[in-house]
């Protein structure tokens, strides 16, 4: 008896339902209305996002606050472009995605058809890999081999092209179980050998400090993080995609090091006779000018991606492998024999955590932007999910949020995404249906992805957005007039923003607005109390500056502000 | 310094622009690219040419490897190998220059595969430098066109 064949639309959402696929976010059109028809009929629930972008963010922060692979969903040429901006993000921060696009027939391909783009050879340098899929009997393993590269290894964004012919076609549908890719064989396991090496280095320094970084997110080593650190006792420093990793306000905690981190990490580090560096790659925003940064550490670097190590640092002890895998091995190590607290290393640190404290102005008339941050931990209790927009309002959630739990600060590290958050936000909200997920915003990006307000309001996506409302391009500005002499080229919204709070109602989401310190705690008391959407317009002290700040290019223990004066 | 990498891939359409992109974006040099079959059709061998400290060979290296599609990439300059480039040149002869044009193909080996009354062409293969020397003499005859393969190489064989 032959096997009955399958329509390809109806394989590939069989294939998805295969690999566990819940929900999905994506834009209709043209070339995927056979894939459209299937999701009509299917229990895989879609979300109708305003534009493909927010499709990707969206995905993006479903599997940021989860682990799991987001997917997006959009047509062939315009649709799959809007898609780009979103995977480069999802790329830069080793998000697994999957972004599913539509595409001419296959007879159509390189004839210039009415929407076509080649999104395959577009988002070649922004994706860990990508596929055209050219006949249906490839459907399911291709989709079996995106989920497989997505999630293991370093994870990222893998672009599935789809062609409409190859949704239209029959096949015998046969998902398979496994994959033989002889090509693609992830380091997991660490070697022993390096791991017994590190740990002496461990316990042979006098100054050591962990670098935490994404990796420790997205490999779920936060558990293994966690002890590592109280059986070595040593500071540890969290980079903006590892915050939450490691309890932001623990004894050990060094908070986030680099251009706009903590004094004190970057001092630290800069002390520093060791780094053992755990997921994390040496951007230019943690290390400043590199034949500066840590002059007297040697380095451990524990890093899934081989190409990671000597890519900026040259380490002393390269460790390919698994976070996780990698600090269970090393803690089994340091609890057979355990380990003395470095103590005169540990006072030093808690000096410099006194002498140079995050800091800024309190004001009774103007509200801080900061004192928001500080109110929100007040009232989530540091529990919440949160998401950054990119720019003034990010470092200022990096720096003052209460980041207690891994997964739940989530934010454009590497690419610097404006637009990111509020459909990030989406994700996650969908993601944790019962959470409380906040937006921090600034007025500058929420305009960016803006139109998902109608999303939210359409699905009842509770998200809280909360702008920090400077009328200004803040960061630019900030830049401007610390490097540029003031000249504000672009960057003044005053009198030039539209009223949120219309604009919320307008989408039939509720509006609020705090003008005045007192009223803050209120406003955003409110904000959470609603069973809904909220966009909370909060307006702050327009020329508030982060501080500390390292210079492009400069040495990280050469700050302005490094006592936080303003 | 130079280096010759040995790159085995996976046979499939869209590998050699990953290659290309990959150095394009990360902003490594190509000196020579050369693509073929191998011994087993799932696989196909790009041989690289390119120049960089040890440095930057490793992490072209590392960023080859990161590649889905690459199998297997060997720097053969750190073994015993043999290279070979074949060359096409065109070059300007009249009835003075002609017997020592000639005289200098059959000394490198060369053939004459086409003649016209001003100009012949010569093929040549070899590896790189003594294709370079050979180019060098051709010179005060007059070069009209080259054409190069780029650099393909083999490791010795060893023991039995």
């Amino acid at each position: 008896m032959s096997a009955e064949k399958m329509k390809g639309s109806k394989i590939l959402l069989e294939s998805l339902k295969k690999e566990g696929v819940t929900d999905i976010f994506g834009y209709p059109g043209g070339k995927v209305l056979h894939i459209y028809d299937d999701i009509y009929q299917s229990d895989i629930k879609h979300y109708l996002v305003r534009h493909e972008q927010a499709a990707a963010h969206a995905a993006d922060g479903y599997a940021r606050s989860t682990g799991r692979v987001g997917v997006c969903l959009a047509t062939s040429g315009p649709g799959a472009t809007n898609l780009v901006t979103g995977i480069a993000t999802a790329n830069m921060d080793s998000i697994p995605m999957v972004a599913l696009t539509g595409q001419v027939s296959t007879a159509d391909i390189g004839t210039d058809s009415f929407q076509e783009a080649d999104i395959v050879g577009i988002t070649m340098p922004v994706t860990k890999h990508n596929f055209l899929v050219k006949d249906v009997k490839d459907l399911a393993m291709t989709i079996k081999k995106a989920f497989h590269i997505a999630r293991t290894g370093r994870p990222g964004p893998v672009l599935v092209d789809l062609p409409v012919d190859v949704t239209v076609n029959k096949a015998v549908f046969n998902y398979p179980d496994s994959v033989d890719m002889p090509s693609y064989k992830p380091t997991t396991k660490g070697s022993d050998r390096q791991i017994q090496n590190a740990i002496k280095m461990i316990r042979e320094a006098k100054k050591p400090v962990v670098l935490a970084g994404g990796g420790v997110i997205g490999s779920n080593a936060s558990d293994e993080l966690r002890e590592f650190i109280a059986l070595t006792k040593m500071p540890v420093s969290s980079t903006l995609l590892g915050l939450g990793a490691y309890p932001y306000n623990d004894y050990f905690s060094l908070q986030m090091p680099g251009m706009h981190g903590t004094a004190f990490a970057n001092y630290a580090i800069q002390e520093a006779d060791l780094l053992i560096s755990i997921g994390m790659r040496f951007d230019d925003r943690i290390t400043g000018k590199l034949d500066t940064f840590a002059p007297n550490a040697k380095v451990i670097h524990i890093d899934i991606d081989p190409a990671e190590i000597g890519k900026c640092i040259a380490s002393i002890l390269p460790i390919v492998g698994d976070a996780k895998e990698v600090l269970k091995e090393m803690n089994a190590y340091l609890k057979k024999e355990p380990m003395e607290a470095k103590e005169p290393w540990l006072k030093t640190i808690e000096k410099l955590k006194l002498d140079y404290p995050l800091f800024y102005k309190k004001d009774t008339n103007v509200i801080s932007p900061q004192y928001v941050l500080e109110v929100i931990n007040e009232l989530t209790k540091g529990e919440a999910f949160y998401t950054t927009e990119v720019g003034t309002h990010q470092m200022w959630a990096a720096q003052y949020l209460d980041h207690k739990l891994p997964r739940h600060f989530v934010s454009s590290g590497g690419l610097g995404t404006m637009g990111f958050g509020f459909p990030a936000a989406m994700g996650v909200q969908v993601a944790n249906p019962g959470a409380t997920v906040i937006n921090i915003a600034g007025d500058g990006s929420f305009q960016m992805n803006i139109q998902e307000l109608s999303t939210v309001s359409y699905y009842n996506i509770p998200v809280k957005n909360i702008i920090l409302n400077n009328q200004w391009l803040g960061m630019v500005r900030q830049w401007q007039e610390l490097f540029f002499q003031e000249r504000y080229s672009a960057t003044d919204l005053e009198g030039m923003q539209p009223d949120f709070v219309k604009v919320a109602e307008a989408y039939d989401v509720l509006g609020l607005r705090a003008t005045k310190p007192e009223e803050v705690k209120d406003v955003l008391s409110r904000a959470l109390k609603h069973n809904g959407p909220v966009v909370v317009d909060i307006r702050v002290a327009r020329e508030e500056n982060v501080f500390p700040m390292v210079p492009a290019g400069g040495a990280i223990d050469k700050m302005i502000g490094e006592r936080g004066i303003n | 310094m130079r280096h010759v990498l040995s790159v085995v891939v996976e046979n499939k359409p869209g590998v050699l622009a990953r290659i290309a992109s990959l150095f394009s974006r990360r902003g490594f040099n190509i000196d020579s690219l050369a693509v073929g079959a191998t011994e087993k059709p799932e696989f196909s061998r790009i041989t690289l040419v390119v120049t960089g400290e040890d440095l930057v060979i490793e992490q072209i290296t590392k960023q080859l490897y990161k590649l889905i599609d690459t199998y297997k990439v060997t720097d053969l300059t750190a073994v015993k190998h043999i290279e070979r480039e074949m060359l096409l040149v065109k070059v300007s002869i009249n009835p003075n220059t002609r017997s020592e044009a000639i005289e200098i193909v059959d000394i490198f080996r060369g053939k004459i595969i086409d003649v016209a009354e001003k100009n012949m062409t010569v093929e040549i293969t070899g590896d790189y430098d003594k294709n370079e020397g050979f180019l060098s003499l051709l010179k005060k005859f007059g070069i009209i066109e080259i054409v190069r393969t780029g650099t393909v190489a083999i490791q010795r064989g060893t023991g039995n």
